[in-house]
């Protein structure tokens, strides 16, 4: 006779992921392609988080909404998505979470992925620039919805922009706004749309004040060259300290041109400021549930950086994308791709006995 | 006069708007790589003479760049066109060129030319 006893047969596996954006949606599509039962559990009306805010990503300044077709195309089939949701609790227990919805709904899983993202700086926190202040101050993301939108740049008084500076680092690197970290994508996204603001106003001039440029990417430092030869952009290593408003609507903005070593003043007709990347405050309660740790940052707490990034102090419990620092969407794809293939081993492990008993092939 | 012991100080600041470009525009047209300097340094560092005297090359494009005009007359013909900065750019830009045509900017400037 057989000895079924360490017969095993695969039980249902499932995974609930709290966050429908890049990393969401792309672990999702992974996830529901190696047999799992997913739901992605999304607090806004749509999918796509982030990413549907941008117009055209970095470096080869791909439009994004391709990139978003592709992603809501990947998790078209079999991914349960509900959105309008808001998370009033979790609970882990022996089979793994049980996450509380208004509506009292309830999604339990095996396993939970958080993909909650990161929140992105206020610039109004930085008075001294004069966002919310000033009219022709703007931020990045306002600069990015001016694109998306088609409509022509234009100054809040409707004329065209003859001088447009960019300020790198408004809120990054500031431990006077709470941030020591380096948001690492905005350098990259301030040449990036300096040139396509030279595009579109070929005869103006366009500043970006700089204190270091962080080209790290394959491919950034040849846009930065780019936008040096062929759009003659100027870089001013500088950090702005503070911007005024002329009469005419018009900025006044003084800087240590530091490569000179000499204070310098100019005139703009828009500022654009580079809002950098933050831990995220609305999604916060989320991780307060779980009781998870942040590390010096205020990002999530990884377990091992280097030998298990996704892993929390959770068993089951698994993070990516921006919920665990800055991240370029490629390096969040990439994270998304990998955390979906950590959970499927997981999960794979996971098997019933005979005697009806849940059990783990090997140690986690 | 009584002498209090006060002077007036020249004003170091760059005043942008108030700068002529024309030095920059003018090395521009003919010599558009000055544009792909990103004011590493490199050039300036293997100069002969900027051991010992006031002379960058590196400091010179950005006076250019900013319209300082008294700046670049202060040590633009330092230069003995040794061509040293040209091994040394890593952007590959042609330094040598740049300087010779500030120096023909001056002279054009001094001609009422430009």
């Amino acid at each position: 006779m057989l000895d079924t006893s360490n017969r095993t047969e695969e039980i249902m596996k499932s995974v609930a992921i709290i966050g429908g954006g890049v990393a969401g949606m792309e672990a999702a599509a992974r996830l529901s392609k190696c047999g799992h039962a997913v739901t992605i559990i999304e607090r806004n009306e749509q999918l796509g988080g982030r990413l549907n805010q941008w117009h055209a990503l970095f470096p080869a300044r791909k439009p994004a909404l391709p990139l978003l077709m592709s992603l809501k195309q990947g998790i078209s089939d079999g991914v349960n998505v509900i959105i309008n949701a808001h998370i009033t609790g979790i609970e882990k227990n022996e089979d793994g979470f049980a996450i509380m919805l208004n509506k009292n709904r309830v999604v339990t899983a095996n396993t939970l992925l958080l993909t909650t993202g990161f929140d992105i700086f206020e610039a109004e926190r930085k008075e001294e620039y004069g966002y919310g202040i000033y009219d022709n101050v703007i931020t990045s993301v306002d600069l990015e919805q001016v694109f998306r939108s088609g409509k022509p740049i234009q100054t809040a008084g409707g004329k065209t922009p003859k001088r447009i500076g960019f300020v790198h680092c408004v809120g990054s690197r500031d431990e006077k706004a709470g941030n020591l970290h380096c948001s690492k994508v905005c350098c990259v996204t301030a040449v990036k749309q300096a040139i396509e603001v030279k595009e579109m106003l070929p005869s103006s001039e366009v500043f970006l004040y700089y204190m270091d440029l962080r080209m790290f990417g394959r491919h950034f430092e040849e846009l930065y060259k780019e936008a040096q030869f062929k759009h003659s952009i100027q870089f001013i290593r500088a950090r702005l300290s503070e911007a005024f408003e002329n009469p005419d609507g018009s900025l006044q903005i003084r800087i240590e041109d530091t490569l000179l070593a000499k204070p310098l003043k100019m005139s703009l007709d828009m500022l654009v400021l580079m809002v950098g990347i933050q831990p995220p405050k609305k999604a916060g309660n989320i991780l307060d549930m779980l009781k998870l740790e942040r590390d010096t940052d205020g990002f999530v707490l990884q377990e091992d950086q280097y030998v298990s990034p996704f892993k929390t102090k959770i068993p089951g419990l698994y993070c990516a994308g921006g919920v665990t620092g800055p991240k370029t969407i490629e390096e969040t794809l990439t994270e998304a791709r990998a955390v979906a293939a950590e959970i499927s081993e997981y999960l794979g492990r996971r098997r019933i006995n005979y005697a009806g008993q849940e059990q783990y092939v090997m140690e986690l | 006069m009584i002498n209090f012991g006060y002077k007036i100080q020249a004003d170091r600041q760059v005043d942008y708007d108030a700068g002529n470009h024309r030095i920059f525009d003018f090395v521009r047209k003919s010599e558009p790589s000055i544009d792909w300097c990103m004011s590493c340094g490199t050039c300036a560092s293997a100069c002969t003479a900027s051991a010992s005297t006031e002379y960058s090359l590196c400091r010179l494009i950005l006076n250019a760049r900013r319209g300082m005009e008294d700046e670049i007359l202060k040590s633009v013909y330092r230069c003995r066109f040794c061509g040293k900065c040209i091994n040394a750019c890593p952007r590959g830009v042609n330094t040598r060129n740049i300087v010779y045509l500030m120096q023909l900017a001056v002279t054009k400037i001094s001609k009422h030319e430009i």
